[in-house]
Formats: C-alpha cells, sequence, structure tokens
C-alpha cells in the first residue's frame, strides 16, 4: 500500500495520453468542448496537430473517431461520462460497436462524486448501457495508477474500450510495481467471511471496510474488478467458493453496473448471496463530491453493513 | 461526357437497378425506392470515378463512399456485384439469415462497403472522420457520401455538417439524394427540411444543384468538387423515387416495400428493356 497521493483518475487519463502520443504518430484525440476539464487538453498541448476539437457535438464526435479508426488511426476521445455513453450511447452502439472499431473512449466525470454540478451531469448509468454493447471493452480503474496503466493497454485491445474516469482526487490504492491485465480480478486481501469485489474509487473505501470488519473479527476478501467487461468469471467463482457471500461496490446505479454484472454470473454459475453497494436506483444532486458518497451510502460503512448481512443471509 | 462512357454508365445502372429488384424480391422485404433513384449516382461513383480495387477492397489509398441512408443497401450491394467485388448472383440472398447481405450494409462481412450504416445521420459523421484522416496526410483520397433527404432531419446531419465545414474537409463530398419522399408523405408534409442548399451553405459548404438521373450534371459536379481547395461540396441531387420502375415512380408507398411476383416480373420487364435501350446507345 501506498501513502496518502491522491489524484483524479482523470489527470492520469490526460497524462497518459500524452505518454502514448509520443511513441504513436497515428494516435489522434478528439474531444467535445471539454478538453481542459477531461484533461485532453495536456496532449493537444503536447501535440495540436493531432488533437481535434469537434465542439458540443458528441454524437458526430463518435463518428468521427469511427472514421478515423477505419483508416488506421488510433482515436481516443472524450467527453463526461454522462454525454460519451449517454447522449452519444445509439453512435456507440451503431458505429463502434456493431463495426467492432477500434475506438477508446475516455469518459471522465462518471458517478456522483462530480459533485457541485448535480444530477443532470452525474452519471451513474453508463456502465449498464455499455455493458449490453457486444463486444465492448469497459474498464473503470481505481486510481491515478490503474489509469495510466489501462490508457496504454486500451489501444492494444481488439474493439471499442470505454474507460470510466473520475473528476474526484483518490487516494492511491496500488504502487509502481502494479501490474494491470485487461479482463482479469485481483485479489488486494485474502478472506474467508465475505468477499467485497469493488470498482473505481470504491475499491480503497472496500479496503477500509476489511479494516473494519476485521477489526469486529470478520474476515473479508477485497477483489478489484477494474475491468467490467469482459468480466471475470474465474475469480468470481473461486471468491464464492471461498467466501460463499460477496458484496459489490461502485460509484453507478445498482441496476445494470458491476453488482449487476456480478449477480448475473454468480446465479448461473455458483449462487450465493450477492449484495450491492452503489447508487439506489435514484438521480444525484448537488453537493461536495466527499459528502455526497456519504449520502448515497458509498462508504466504507455501508459496505460493513452489507457485508455482515450477506454473511447472515448464507445458509 | 464522351458517348461511350455514358453508355457504359446507362448499362451499369440499369443493372443496378436490376439487382435491387431481384434482392428486395427475393428478400419479401427492403427498401426499392430510395435504392432506384441513386443507381446513376453509384454507377459514376464506382464505375468512372473512384480509385477503388475489388482485388484490394481495404487498400489504404482508396476513395471512399459511405451510404448514409444505409437502407438503400440494395443499390449499393448491386453496385459493388456490379464492379466485381462478389458474385451478382447473392444479390438474391440480401436479407437472408445466412447471408453477409444484411438488411443494412456492414462493413466486416461485405466487401466494399466502407461503413456500417443504417441508423439514419451516423454515415455522414463516419464520412467526416475519413475526410480528415485524408486531411491528415494531404487529402490522400477522397470521400464520398449519400444522404437521403428525409435522412437530414437527423440533428446529427447538422452537427456533422457543421464539422465539415469547419475542419475544411474539402475531400469530402455529400450527395443529397432529393426526392421529395419519406415514409410518412412528402417532405413538406412531414417535417421539411427545406431549403436545403440554403442550409448546407450556411454551414459553410460548397453547393451544387443537379439532376441526379443526368450523366453530364453528375460529372460536372463532382470534378467542381475535386478542384474544391477549401470548402466540403454538397450535392443536392433531384432524383425521381422508384426510378425505373413505372409503378414506384413517385410513389411513398414503394419506400420499404417489396414488390410481389406479378409486380417483379413487371418490374424486371422494365428494366430489361432499360437495359436493351442503354445497349443500344
Amino acid at each position: 500500500m501506498a501513502d496518502a497521493v491522491k489524484t483524479a483518475t482523470r489527470d492520469a487519463y490526460g497524462k497518459a495520453l500524452v505518454e502514448l502520443g509520443g511513441r504513436n504518430e497515428k494516435m489522434v484525440v478528439l474531444d467535445a468542448d471539454l478538453a481542459a476539464a477531461t484533461r485532453t487538453s495536456k496532449f493537444k498541448a503536447a501535440y495540436p496537430d493531432r488533437f481535434v476539437d469537434c465542439g458540443i457535438a458528441e454524437e458526430n464526435m463518435i463518428g468521427v473517431a469511427a472514421g478515423l479508426a477505419t483508416a488506421g488511426y488510433t482515436v481516443f476521445c472524450s467527453s463526461f461520462a454522462m454525454f460519451a455513453a449517454g447522449r452519444a450511447f445509439e453512435q456507440v452502439r451503431n458505429t463502434l460497436g456493431y463495426p467492432h472499431l477500434n475506438v477508446n473512449i475516455g469518459a471522465t466525470h462518471a458517478g456522483i462524486s462530480v459533485g457541485e454540478d448535480g444530477a443532470s451531469h452525474q452519471c451513474c448509468e453508463d456502465i449498464a448501457l455499455m455493458r449490453t454493447i457486444p463486444g465492448m471493452t469497459i474498464i473503470n480503474p481505481a486510481d491515478d495508477i490503474e489509469a495510466r496503466l489501462a490508457v496504454l493497454a486500451a489501444p492494444e485491445i481488439d474493439g471499442p474500450v470505454y474507460m470510466r474516469f473520475g473528476r474526484l482526487a483518490v487516494p492511491r490504492v496500488f504502487d509502481e510495481t502494479y501490474k494491470f491485465e485487461v479482463g482479469k480480478g485481483s485479489y488486494l486481501r485474502q478472506g474467508t467471511d465475505v468477499t467485497i469485489v469493488a470498482t473505481g474509487l470504491l475499491v480503497e473505501r472496500a479496503l477500509q471496510a476489511a479494516d473494519i470488519l476485521s477489526d469486529e473479527g470478520v474476515s473479508a476478501a477485497v477483489i478489484n474488478m477494474a475491468t467490467i467487461k469482459p468480466l471475470d468469471k474465474e475469480i468470481l467463482l473461486d471468491a464464492a467458493k471461498k467466501t460463499g457471500a460477496i458484496v459489490t461496490a461502485e460509484e453507478h446505479n445498482v441496476i445494470g453496473g458491476l453488482g449487476g454484472a456480478v449477480a448475473e454470473c454468480l446465479s448461473e454459475t455458483y449462487p450465493v448471496p450477492v449484495l450491492r453497494v452503489g447508487v439506489e436506483d435514484r438521480f444525484g444532486k448537488s453537493g461536495p463530491a466527499l459528502e455526497l458518497l456519504d449520502i448515497f451510502g458509498l462508504n466504507a460503512q455501508n459496505i460493513v453493513e452489507k457485508a455482515k448481512k450477506a454473511i447472515d443471509l448464507k445458509k | 461526357m464522351n458517348a461511350e462512357l455514358k453508355k457504359k454508365l446507362t448499362i451499369e445502372a440499369a443493372k443496378i437497378r436490376q439487382g435491387v429488384i431481384v434482392g428486395t424480391y427475393n428478400a419479401k422485404s427492403g427498401h426499392p425506392g430510395g435504392s432506384l433513384d441513386i443507381a446513376e449516382i453509384l454507377s459514376y461513383l464506382y464505375f468512372a470515378e473512384m480509385n477503388i480495387d475489388p482485388k484490394d477492397p481495404k487498400k489504404a489509398d482508396r476513395d471512399r463512399l459511405v451510404l448514409s441512408k444505409g437502407h438503400a443497401a440494395p443499390a449499393l450491394y448491386a453496385a459493388l456485384a456490379e464492379r466485381g467485388f462478389f458474385p451478382v448472383e447473392d444479390l438474391a440472398t440480401l436479407r437472408k439469415p445466412d447471408s453477409y447481405l444484411q438488411g443494412h450494409p456492414n462493413m466486416n462481412t461485405v466487401p466494399g462497403v466502407d461503413m456500417s450504416t443504417g441508423s439514419l445521420g451516423q454515415g455522414f459523421s463516419a464520412a467526416c472522420g475519413m475526410a480528415l484522416a485524408s486531411k491528415f496526410q494531404g487529402n490522400k483520397f477522397r470521400v464520398y457520401t449519400i444522404l437521403g433527404d428525409g435522412e437530414i432531419e437527423e440533428g446529427q446531419v447538422w452537427e456533422a455538417a457543421m464539422f465539415a465545414g469547419d475542419k475544411k474537409l474539402s475531400c469530402l463530398t455529400a450527395f443529397v439524394d432529393y426526392n421529395g419522399l419519406q415514409i410518412d408523405g412528402t417532405i413538406g408534409e412531414v417535417n421539411s427540411a427545406e431549403p436545403i442548399a440554403d442550409k448546407f451553405k450556411a454551414f459553410n459548404w460548397n453547393v451544387i444543384e443537379i439532376d441526379g438521373a443526368d450523366f453530364d450534371e453528375i460529372e460536372k459536379a463532382v470534378n467542381k468538387a475535386k478542384s474544391e481547395t477549401e470548402k466540403p461540396t454538397c450535392i443536392v441531387a433531384k432524383t425521381l423515387k422508384g426510378k425505373g420502375v413505372s409503378y414506384m415512380e413517385g410513389s411513398v408507398g414503394w419506400h420499404g416495400k417489396a414488390p410481389n411476383a406479378e409486380e417483379y416480373k413487371q418490374a424486371m420487364d422494365e428494366l430489361a428493356a432499360e437495359l436493351k435501350e442503354a445497349e443500344a446507345m
């Protein structure tokens, strides 16, 4: 475990784009008038000739990305999750997903932690939307270390990639030795009573929850599930067999996101109680991000409570 | 245009129309009306204009065509088959579950299809992306796209038009198939995008209005587009929906309906006569 460095995953995204751009001359970055916020402005400053601002027109941006990809370019395109996955859903589905084009979507400002902008901008539906598109890869990094590695890995993935980044600076979970593998979950903590499967900024909170549980004599395993699609079914099966109870944790609606994916997987392979920590099928609201995370139950305390309930539900 | 080329293109247009009827008749569904009326445009692009190679459909410096009005797939498939990208006999497999000729174009299964389309407005944006790719390479290749006059009611079309005008994608040429009809009626009855030419001009496009069935006018307009160094070009092509099949011409009802056996015979007879006439030119 590293020190208390706090960095927003969007910052790591912007930096990693510059790093990639330096070794790939056929890399192009598109944005929709949010370059400063999504941090693609870093790439724009480094490689102005390979940055194209598409203006406030996300649907067209996705199509432009597709056209560039057909001509052999490595394409990243960015907007807020609400617009990249929400507004442009059908463009992503039909013009990237159906032709299975190698376009990388860097969606920032995902989830409740957008903060003061409030419900219109707090996208808690994007994982659900993207998951239903065949052949889509979805990566939701936990910290800046993982975000960088995900960006570096994305161009090598066959087909479209949806990467989900946050606005809020979050504590570092990994150190420089961390190895990221697309499609693989990883145990951050071993345990015997319950497994917490977390993604994004909830990973660090899951580790806090495991500490609290440990103090209370409960042995909780923690899995980091950065890749939500394709889902690592093997690690889930292993966790279900070893601990017999699962709690998922994500900054997303409890419908259709990581919790939904895990429940679908285990109900068909090894049914055990699966309790979900996430946004309880409601819209967000304005406020300081850290306060909102507590208000919406996206914290260690709620994970602890759900973990105990999951253990109680075991036969 | 010289007489020999015009004869060749007229023959190919008739063959494309035959392919449309063969496909939609065998599929018992599909969109004949808006397929028949772009036969001349496709004939010109595939048989006189575009740098393409049926033996190397993905060659990097090829010119591209994005059929943004993807429901006119039967015409695109017929043009590609006639041009040698795949066997003409396969046109009869249109829309069958095991056929690569899906109801709307799929770039991963059909040789020569440059973009999967079907959801209106989206192909146009992809064509803009291809044109941007060409511009990055010194306008190495040209990009053509065909839009329907109903399709341009989609908001995304104007996002794309603004983008192409702003980014000066001069290697991009968009045809608007201006047949005046959409599913629910005439474009005036539904939600008119008129004046079409003025709208594209306002989005910083070079605009040329032509008779979409006149090869001389198509050639002239395409050549004018190629001489542009700043603006993308929109060719507003006045067409007759259902052209070449008498009972389909100018009829809203033949937008998305296949001919029955009797109608098929009549259509094929009429198109055989058209082909014979073209061969006698």
